[in-house]
């Protein structure tokens, strides 16, 4: 047994949640954070449109505000506690992330630039209001970067291109983790009294999405094999615009600046589905109207797509049917210039992959998958809880997309993913150096490594007449189609029956690769691993809740049913087989209504 | 249509020296280079070894030399270099393994330019932002895109010429700070790039300009840079 390191705060992952978390740790306890890239090729960096917080720049806007759009835009199955509390450290957050040099866009006196987001609105006027601070489109990229600079700057230690394979528990409580080196095959063994897990999301359990390939549901996967719960799973997040067959984003910061979605007969459709906000609704409800306008031999020329069209003069057109007015009371209006310089990555974007010039043509879109808003359940101080009653796993925590706290409940609002990030990784951080030194270091196993090397010898020793890459696809199509933007029970028990069909055929696979410097076959087979078992978490969940709510629609239910689903799943695999609980939602000043945008 | 895709192997733990290998594959034109690799690692060999995660053009992992030019994977089409493609490691980092280059010289680099803000002057009394101007904030907006995939630098016959030369994406970043009015150590950074293993090895090639996928004019910024190492003023 080789390559034990100890530390007090062990963070797995290097996006914003795990970086923000080992800034924070750094600074009373011995950290080090491991991640299977370099951090800053992290997921955080691709998001685009802005973090979210009242500050008020450019209108009247409250945390009041933030935190009641956030209820409504969970479908009221996110924790209330758990958003107050995110809504109003969003406004320091988001000046701390300036203090740290974060090159926000800037207003005509300086001030850090905001604009409008699906969902967030003057709970007044019920009009959309500007609250997602930005830097042009790629805030994430600048996150991300300004985060990675500050621990640099801080002497936080970084093990890169180290892949977790297993968590370590040992009495109950967390131990550590065991890592493989890519560079050199060899597996380390981090012995710690925190563990703080933010390994990000699992869209690449569908076909089409805008997940990075590395988003495969790491730390939920080795959590769920150590017997903890998952929760919420049920809920994916399919962002309305993504580009057609590539699913890459384009922000919804385009309809934030004026873009409207537009169907095969020149008609703008959002105002048949939201009345009040149109094409600013809430990610859920334009993917669905979305998946309707096409069901409905509305695509664009009858095919799965439809048109984002943001050139000036549509925009301009629709701005002033809906007397849209800038801060000072003038019309709204744009030139493709403005335009260029508010969304470069998104023209460069379509440009490059489509030959499409978002300023002169529209956009071919179509729904995409996005966000993981279930995951490791969570309280609001980031640590993992194990059952009905919220107890916490004593020195295990989660942060950001990997962790459900739950502030996003049925569906997450844009923005608010990477105010997620920043208040709960910096939370998660502080709270886990905070354990750590009040507690000793909990024993390590026996044969700390003794299930990597079972998970790996699995990987290895099959018969070889199965493909990796050919699994990993089967299960992307069903889990897109069936458990996609619209469900139904027989959809869904499909899905589940063909995701068991696929584990089983995925004990027949081979790694052929037997070297150990940057095994790469071996970790995409491990990683593939992963996502069967989330997928079957996903199904089974979503195939279970006989209700639509946020981002699970179903046809055959197609209503929000409070008396009997008002409460988070929770789902445990116990001797391969999973079992299903159920823990309360947090109330606090919001009684449930109808969602009407 | 049909691609010829070339790529450029080297197992350590077998091979003595590099060679190529030839896989013909069905594609359309708008693949991505980056979707042809993963053809091949999953239906020819799953032991061909590469980077990447984002796969479209703002994570920098896959960076590497196809046909010839230094671009990322993700971000080049087919149509955009043909149907007969050559995929090779950057040049200037030690091969690891296939496609796989030896990173951590490239960032120790980037370490060496205090790459983060500084700034020990109280924020102001109110907690709220550091006010800074729309054309403040214009002025080092080029250099905040970069996403260190390391185009840049290993195009550059000055970094394969000489091992203590920063490298364009070191002072693309220096230039990030530098130019940035908030920050305070603008001085102590340009101290650094005025070594010799700083601007002064520039000699204008471009190619750092012509690889960068983020589109950074970065010779521009260097040549900023050694204006203002010269003068000791910023603007």
């Amino acid at each position: 047994m080789a390559n034990i390191h100890q530390f007090d705060v062990l963070v797995v992952g290097a996006g914003g949640a795990g970086l923000m978390a080992g800034l924070y740790a750094s600074k009373t306890a011995k950290t080090a954070v491991i991640s299977k890239l370099y951090p800053t090729r992290s997921h955080t960096g691709a998001a685009q449109g802005g973090v979210g917080a009242a500050l008020g720049n450019i209108e009247e806007d409250r945390p009041e505000w933030h935190t009641y759009d956030t209820v409504k835009g969970s479908d009221y199955l996110g924790d209330q506690d758990a958003i107050e509390f995110m809504c109003n450290e969003a406004v320091q957050a988001v000046y701390e992330l300036e203090h740290y040099g974060l090159p926000f866009s800037r207003t005509p006196d300086g001030r850090i630039a905001q604009r409008p987001f699906g969902g967030h609105t003057n709970n007044e006027t019920g009009k959309p209001v500007r609250r997602a601070c930005y830097a042009a489109d790629r805030t994430g990229h600048m996150i991300l970067q300004t985060l990675y600079q500050q621990c640099i700057k801080n002497d936080v230690k970084f093990f890169d291109e180290y892949q977790v394979l297993d968590l370590l528990m040992v009495n109950g409580a967390a131990a550590g983790v065991v890592a493989l080196e890519l560079s050199s095959g060899e597996l380390h063994v981090f012995h710690a009294k925190s563990v703080i897990i933010a390994t990000g999301g699992h869209g690449r359990v569908f076909e089409i999405t805008s997940n990075a390939y590395a988003y495969t549901g790491d730390g939920a996967a080795i959590v769920l094999r150590r017997g903890l719960p998952l929760e919420d799973m049920e809920f994916f997040q399919f962002h309305p615009t993504g580009i057609y067959k590539l699913g890459i984003l384009i922000t919804e910061g385009v309809r934030g600046e004026g873009g409207v979605l537009i169907n095969d007969k020149g008609e703008r459709f959002m105002d048949k589905y939201a009345p009040h906000v149109k094409d600013l609704a809430s990610r859920d409800v334009v993917s669905r109207a979305m998946y309707l306008e096409m069901r409905d031999k509305r695509g664009i020329g009858g095919k799965r797509y439809l048109y984002l069209d943001a050139r000036p003069e549509t925009i301009n057109k629709y701005a002033a049917l809906d007397g849209r007015t800038n801060p000072d009371g003038s019309p709204y209006v744009i030139s493709g210039d403005e335009l260029l310089g508010k969304l470069p990555d998104i023209v460069d974007f379509c440009r490059t992959y489509i030959g499409v010039d978002p300023v002169t043509q529209p956009m071919p879109v179509q729904p995409t998958a996005h966000y993981t808003m279930g995951g490791i359940p969570t309280n609001k101080f980031g640590q993992v809880i194990h059952d009905d009653q919220n107890t916490p796993v004593p020195g295990l925590y989660a942060a950001g997309e990997a962790a459900c706290v739950s502030v996003h409940g049925a569906n997450r609002l844009g923005t608010n993913s990477l105010l997620d990030l920043i208040v709960f990784g910096k939370h998660a951080g502080l709270n886990a150096a905070e354990y750590a030194n009040g507690a000793d270091l909990q024993p390590l196993p026996q044969d700390p490594e003794d299930y990597t090397h079972q998970q790996i010898d699995f990987l290895r020793n099959g018969s070889g007449k199965e493909n990796v890459f050919d699994i990993g696809n089967e299960m992307k199509a069903v889990m897109f189609d069936d458990v996609g933007v619209f469900r139904t029970e027989e959809g869904m028990a499909k899905a589940v029956e063909k995701v068991r069909e696929l584990k089983e055929r995925f004990k027949q696979i081979s790694v052929a690769d037997t070297g150990r410097i940057f095994n790469t076959e071996l970790l995409n087979a491990w990683e593939l691993s992963n996502l069967l078992d989330i997928s079957e978490v996903v199904a089974v969940s979503a195939l279970n809740r006989k209700e639509s709510r946020g981002a699970h629609a179903r046809e055959d239910y197609p209503e929000r049913d409070d008396e009997n689903w008002m409460k988070h799943t929770l789902v445990w695999q116990r001797d391969g087989k999973l079992e299903i609980g159920y823990k309360p939602v947090v109330y606090t000043h919001f009684e449930p209504k109808k969602r009407v945008y | 249509m049909e691609v010829t895709l070339k790529i450029f192997r080297y197992n350590p733990e077998k091979d003595s020296k590099f060679h190529y290998e030839t896989y013909t594959l069905e594609a359309v034109s708008t693949d991505r280079v980056l979707d042809l690799l993963e053809l091949v690692k999953g239906h020819f060999d799953g032991t061909l070894a590469f980077r990447r995660s984002c796969a479209h053009g703002v994570c920098g992992s896959d960076a590497m030399r196809i046909n010839g030019r230094n671009r990322l994977a993700c971000k080049t089409l087919v149509h955009d270099v043909g149907n007969k493609i050559t995929v090779e490691p950057l040049i200037g980092l030690k091969v690891v393994k296939d496609l796989i280059v030896d990173m951590e010289p490239f960032f120790d680099n980037y370490k060496k330019v205090l790459p983060y803000f500084i700034n020990d002057s109280p924020i102001p009394e109110d907690g709220k932002e550091r006010l800074q101007s729309v054309e403040a904030r214009e002025r080092f907006d080029d250099t905040t895109k970069c996403i260190l995939c390391a185009a840049c630098t290993t195009s550059c016959p000055s970094y394969w010429g000489s091992e203590d030369y920063l490298g364009p994406a070191a002072l693309v970043t220096a230039h990030r700070f530098i130019f940035d009015n908030r920050d305070e150590a603008a001085s102590e950074r340009l101290k650094i790039v005025s070594e010799t293993s700083g601007v002064a090895r520039c000699h204008t090639v471009f190619n750092c300009t012509m690889a960068c996928p983020r589109e950074i004019q970065i010779t521009r910024a260097i040549g900023e840079l050694k204006m203002a190492s010269l003068t000791g003023k910023l603007d």
